[in-house]
């Protein structure tokens, strides 16, 4: 649209600024906290301009850890994190790009009905079937272990329907180009599909990680010795300080450590990111 | 090389819709065949039978003396060239065209040796590095080629390959096909619905409607005899003209007019007449059938109008200079025309006179 109406556009300019004011705001808050001693918060009113306490909370947080609170190192937490969200990422594409290219490329029986079962679990959300899933993975003896952290949510039918969908507009001459080529349905899966899939992959990737990263409820369940915490479960153990109070330096601290990584990830994949989801090279 | 037999194949696809019937066909080595007919007439299933990417529900496909029904594609030593070209967009045209080669475990050196004499046959060695996003319709076409040259197969299979590309392009590259097919003398076989390019590149054509062959022959023997209605009004631009008539002894009616057969008469009691746009002729005074002209059409070249005889329609066929009335006289020489049966539609052939070869399923003579 090409408009010129001064009004217009210095209304859509306020609207859009106080809309990111409304969201980075707390951000900042929490930065600057951050960098803050204890004390400065007992009067109840919350500094807007950094403090000069920041390598110190930062280092305490990363180094030894809130004992007091029962949380280990943040880096420890921050690598437990990292190792979760990463196997969750990769396993979740693994899985259902294999799946996808099944349930595409093969006449198989039930065919439709396995993608149904697959399309259906959508709405069985960890959340949904936690009980059930904490017996399982608790007789299996996977509690306080990656395993336990990492399989019950590494299948993914979101995933599987995206892959789905962009197998469906691959063109059929393709495969069966590649068949007159001589290449058998592995190597055409290799050679061809997965090259193709590439920013899909990319795509997936960025959106499985974070995913894998906010996880929250079920570390919370399946974890009981530190060694296992993830940091998202970490700031929730600083905040919860038995007598005494809070320490919202050292929470906030958290916070920023534990909000980084997604950001991290999105700030670097994020050229991958978009044409994955706008774009499909053919 | 190789011979190809085809004896009494048929697809059946599931829910007992039929494709395809009882087609039998015997291709020599070296012949260029291309399957002509209307969309839906199985012309594509039989040729992706005989690549492979259909099962084939009845008869045989040999390829040489082997039968290769249960043969991958990859095995069948064929090579296909697809209507969408389907090139793989990831790889480099180099890629490409190594990529059937590679997965035979081809020696490096030989790859190399045969890529660089296709891309020399076909004018894209300028292109190798790039990939096919960067190509022209035109050049992808030539590239898909050079896959299929680059196998060396017994036979070349073209899916409809060039209706995706400009009207120009597609005479230049019908007439590079079928000098490249006359250079490698591979066994070729061509679908299309296209019946110039069918007439232009066949050795033999064959006709295919509602899954069953209508006709066999060189492109000729096609178009001096048509062996049905359907063949005729397929084959020939304009379109035969096909109308109801009535033998009556040795005259011919049509609508109000009659012609003189002149001992032609194949038959007694109605039938229905071809007449060749192009063999019709203006004449003057009263002989000839009254022809109502109603539109004409500008070929340059050639003028067609278009009009009716009674109640019959016809297009004529007149040069570029030639003056049209609103009516005009025609006439047609009784050996030109065409008697099919009213009920199946099959060619009638003149008892006496009869010169011309029969217009049945008879294997004719290559051109």
């Amino acid at each position: 649209m090409v408009e010129n109406r001064p009004f217009l556009s210095f209304l859509t300019h306020l609207v859009l600024i106080v809309g990111v004011l409304i969201v980075v705001f707390p951000v900042y808050l929490a930065f600057i906290a951050s960098t803050h001693g204890p004390t400065d918060f007992m009067s109840g009113l919350v500094p807007l301009l950094p403090g000069d306490q920041m390598m110190a909370n930062y280092g305490y947080l990363l180094g030894s850890g809130e004992s007091t609170a029962g949380a280990p190192p943040f880096t420890l937490m921050l690598l437990n994190s990292l190792w979760m969200a990463l196997l969750i990422a990769f396993g979740k594409i693994a899985i259902s790009i294999l799946s996808a290219f099944a349930i595409v490329y093969f006449r198989f029986p039930l065919r439709t009905a396995a993608f149904w079962v697959i399309f259906m679990t959508l709405m069985l959300p960890i959340e949904v079937r936690i009980l059930p899933t904490y017996k399982v993975v608790a007789d299996l003896g996977l509690l306080n272990s990656y395993s336990g952290l990492v399989i019950p949510v590494i299948a993914s039918a979101t995933a599987t329907f995206l892959f789905r969908q962009f197998f469906l507009t691959v063109p059929e001459e393709l495969m069966e180009a590649a068949r007159v080529d001589g290449a058998g349905p592995m190597k055409f899966f290799r050679d061809i599909l997965l090259p193709l899939s590439r920013t899909n992959i990319a795509a997936l990737f960025i959106i499985m990680f974070i995913y894998g990263w906010n996880q929250y409820l079920w570390p919370m369940l399946i974890t009981t010795e530190p060694h296992y915490y993830t940091v998202v479960m970490g700031i929730k153990r600083l905040a919860n300080v038995l007598d005494g109070d809070n320490q919202w330096n050292l929470v906030m601290t958290g916070v920023i450590l534990a909000g980084l990584p997604p950001v991290l990830v999105i700030i670097f994949m994020q050229r991958l990111f978009v044409k994955g989801l706008v774009e499909t090279e053919k | 090389m190789a011979s190809i037999d085809i004896e009494s194949v048929g697809k059946v696809y599931t829910g007992d819709v039929r494709a395809v019937t009882d087609i039998n066909l015997a291709i020599k080595d070296g012949e260029f065949i291309v399957l002509v007919g209307p969309s839906g007439c199985g012309k594509s299933t039989l040729l992706r039978m005989l690549a492979g990417l259909e099962t084939i529900s009845e008869g045989n496909v040999k390829i040489g003396p082997r039968v290769v029904n249960q043969v991958e594609p990859a095995d069948r030593d064929i090579a296909m060239v697809f209507q969408n070209y389907a090139l793989y967009p990831h790889m480099t045209v180099r890629q490409n065209l190594e990529y059937g080669l590679k997965n035979r475990k081809t020696p490096k050196a030989e790859i190399d040796a045969r890529v660089a004499e296709a891309a020399r046959m076909l004018e894209i060695g300028q292109y190798l590095d790039r990939k096919p996003k960067a190509l022209s319709g035109g050049q992808r076409q030539r590239v898909a080629m050079g896959r299929a040259i680059v196998r060396k197969p017994a036979v070349f299979l073209f899916d409809e390959p060039l209706s995706n590309l400009d009207a120009k392009l597609r005479v230049s590259m019908r007439g590079e096909i079928k000098r490249l097919q006359r250079r490698l003398g591979t066994t070729s076989i061509y679908v299309t619905h296209d019946q110039l390019e069918a007439m232009t590149l066949a050795d033999r054509l064959v006709v295919l409607n509602g899954g069953k062959i209508e006709q066999v022959g060189s492109p000729l023997d096609v178009y001096h005899t048509p062996a049905s209605v359907f063949v005729a009004s397929f084959i020939g631009s304009p379109a035969m003209n096909l109308v109801k008539a009535e033998c009556q002894g040795d005259k011919l009616a049509i609508g109000p007019a009659t012609i003189p057969l002149n001992g032609y008469a194949p038959t007694s009691g109605p039938v229905t007449v071809g007449l060749r746009a192009e063999d019709l002729r203006v004449v003057s005074g009263e002989e000839g059938m009254p022809f109502a002209v109603e539109y004409v059409e500008e070929l340059g070249s050639q003028r067609l109008a278009h009009g009716v005889v009674g109640d019959q329609a016809l297009t004529i066929a007149l040069s570029g200079e030639a003056e049209i009335a609103d009516f005009m006289r025609i006439a047609i020489d009784p050996a030109k025309l065409h008697f099919f049966s009213v009920e199946t539609g099959k060619r009638i052939e003149r008892a006496e006179n009869g010169a011309v070869a029969a217009g049945t399923r008879s294997p004719a003579s290559v051109a």
